[in-house]
């Protein structure tokens, strides 16, 4: 594959406040994402993370900058791209089956195979026999094992993930990243993984951005030489490598936890 | 996950079944004479679950009769009253009637009909013209609603039009289409339409505007067209909305029916009411009046059942929940 999956350039993204004010979420972010890299970015609260994903997405569009994704300037929804929430973005009114194949019926996919796909990556995620289920029937962690199907079953090239397990519980939350590397190491898309957890990022990714306080801006970009497969996400931790990156990275987190934290604390 | 979860279920069982197996101050002989030897402590445990389960659900219906006969004892109370009061002569009959008057008057309509003609046709009259009114109004609110909730332009530009004819007491409206288009139905059928029409309108356009941004935005990543988020994600989120309008809307399209009719009709229960106020006969209003209500109810029944067939997806409130 030529060049990089996902590069940012220069971006800066303004917003308009209900007030008239101008307010500046991203400053001059760049940084790239290269084919098959899992890309994690980490930053206080209110630096910007969400806001690049949408910009990569294609659902916002950068005030001055760039966004390429495998080669092609994003302008409008990006093709081939699959993205997790953060918050809960099932359609509530479908059935696991219908969400999970909904991505195919959007792109037109006979319905008999899409039912098919679907049944197949519903099974894949550890939820059969849940088909016929509404979202409100299952608890938060099958609910983001469908989000899961539902992003990986068109085979996207880039994956974008908004803190996709921020709101489960501990355990939970470390069966679902062990599950996201195994179904990660099968097919090995880019991925964009936005996370305030440092661990997390640290266990899953190649690459780790660590991002300014607001206006988010790149501070520093961390390669993650720990070997693959890595294994459980519980035991990585313990490594030494794992305790030395841990230590360098949050070195240079800190100042920016730090000062967001002052921010919005008022001291 | 889900084995987790099935686990816990289970040892919730097991649980309760150590609870439950030694009943307070009971000995251990007693222990010995309740437990044979070699039984296994969680099937004891689920003998002691189903006692439960069973406690509750005589619970529960004992609670629903109490509700049931208090309700009855509420209606005999209300009906009993304005019998003996009325009998009694400290409310005149006159003017206020009485319920076994009102009961006779409605074998009457049934039995020899009314002066306009048979009585079930003066219901289906009225139906009618509701049931029209009903179905005009709620489409075109749902249309109108939808493509205004859709364009925020459009929506703007028309947003003071609605607001000053939402302002006209719209019943003076059903004077105007009479003069227009005559004592027949559709003077009647456009009242209610234009009635429900506002409601249903409403809803629709709160409805789409209130779509969650989340789901949104993810139907929009998977690649849905614009018709596809209109008709997998904004159509199915205003329907609740639009949904829960149509139970007050068909009371709204009686209205609209009715009023019609008393303002110029041959046929139909509100002309029906309409006669029986100009010969000072109360029993004739109340009669028709009941019929009315008992329409609406009906109604209302079935649009319950739609609803629940359309909005399974929902979670159940948690008052339906009974406690075991």
């Amino acid at each position: 594959m030529a060049g990089t999956a996902i590069e940012i350039r220069n971006v800066t993204k303004r917003f308009l406040t209900p007030k008239g004010e101008v307010f500046t979420a991203i400053r001059d972010v760049t940084f790239t994402v290269e084919p098959g890299q899992f890309c994690a970015v980490v930053g206080p609260t209110g630096c910007g993370k969400s806001t690049t994903l949408s910009l990569v997405s294609g659902l916002d569009r950068p005030s001055e900058g760039s966004v390429w994704v495998g080669g092609e300037q994003v302008d409008g929804i990006t093709d081939g791209v699959g993205f997790m929430f953060q918050a809960d973005a099932l359609l509530p009114w479908k059935t696991v089956l219908q969400n999970v194949a909904l991505g195919l019926i959007f792109r037109k996919v006979g319905k008999k195979e899409a039912v098919e796909r679907a049944r197949d990556w519903i099974r894949r995620v550890g939820l059969a026999g849940f088909e016929d289920r509404y979202p409100h029937q299952l608890s938060g962690g099958m609910r983001k094992r469908v989000a899961m199907a539902a992003a990986w079953i068109t085979e996207p090239k880039v994956l974008l993930m908004d803190e996709p397990f921020g709101a489960l519980d501990v355990q939970t939350k470390a069966i679902m990243s062990n599950e996201l590397t195994q179904l990660w190491e099968g097919s090995r898309p880019s991925v964009l993984f936005i996370t305030h957890d440092l661990e997390e990022a640290i266990a899953l990714a190649d690459r780790v951005v660590v991002m300014t306080s607001s206006p988010g801006g790149v501070k520093e970009v961390f390669d993650i030489d720990i070997p693959r497969p890595r294994g459980s996400v519980q035991e990585i931790r313990f490594g030494s490598r794992f305790l030395e990156l841990h230590h360098e990275i949050w070195a240079t987190l800190r100042d920016e936890v730090e000062r967001a934290y002052a921010r919005t604390a008022g001291v | 996950m889900s084995n987790d979860k099935f686990s816990d279920a289970t040892t919730g069982v097991g649980a309760v079944a150590e609870r439950e197996q030694v009943p307070p101050g009971s000995s251990p002989a007693d222990r010995t004479d309740s437990v044979p030897a070699g039984t296994d402590r969680v099937a004891v445990g689920q003998q002691a679950l189903d006692e439960r389960t069973r406690r509750a659900s005589v619970a529960f219906r004992r609670r629903k009769l109490k509700i049931w006969g208090a309700r009855l004892t509420l209606a005999v109370i209300i009906i009993g009253g304005w019998q003996l009061f009325t009998a009694v002569g400290w409310v005149d009959k006159f003017f206020y009637a009485q319920p076994s008057g009102i009961w006779n008057r409605l074998w009457d309509y049934f039995e020899n009909g009314s002066e306009f003609g048979s009585y079930p046709d003066q219901i289906k009259t009225t139906m009618q013209e509701a049931l029209y009114g009903f179905l005009i109004g709620t489409g075109v609110g749902i249309v109108m609603g939808v493509a205004l909730g859709l364009n925020r332009f459009l929506a703007e530009v028309l947003d003071p039009f609605i607001k000053v004819v939402n302002a006209i007491p719209r019943i003076v409206l059903g004077s105007i289409f009479i003069v227009a288009f005559g004592i027949g139905l559709t003077p009647k059928v456009l009242l209610a339409a234009v009635l429900v029409f506002f409601i249903v309108f409403f809803n629709a356009f709160q409805g789409v505007r209130e779509v969650d941004r989340n789901v949104l935005n993810n139907a929009k990543v998977l690649g849905a067209s614009r018709w596809h988020v209109i008709r997998h994600v904004i159509m199915p989120s205003a329907m609740t909305w639009i949904i829960a309008s149509l139970h007050s809307a068909f009371g709204f399209a009686i209205v609209g029916a009715v009023v019609g009719e008393v303002l110029g009709a041959q046929q139909g229960l509100g002309l029906l009411i309409k006669s029986a106020q100009g010969n000072f006969d109360p029993y004739g209003v109340f009669a028709n009046m009941f019929v009315i209500a008992a329409l609406v109810l009906i109604v209302e029944f079935v649009i319950e059942r739609v609803e629940r067939r359309l909005l399974a997806w929902r979670p159940k409130a948690q008052s339906d929940a009974v406690m075991v």
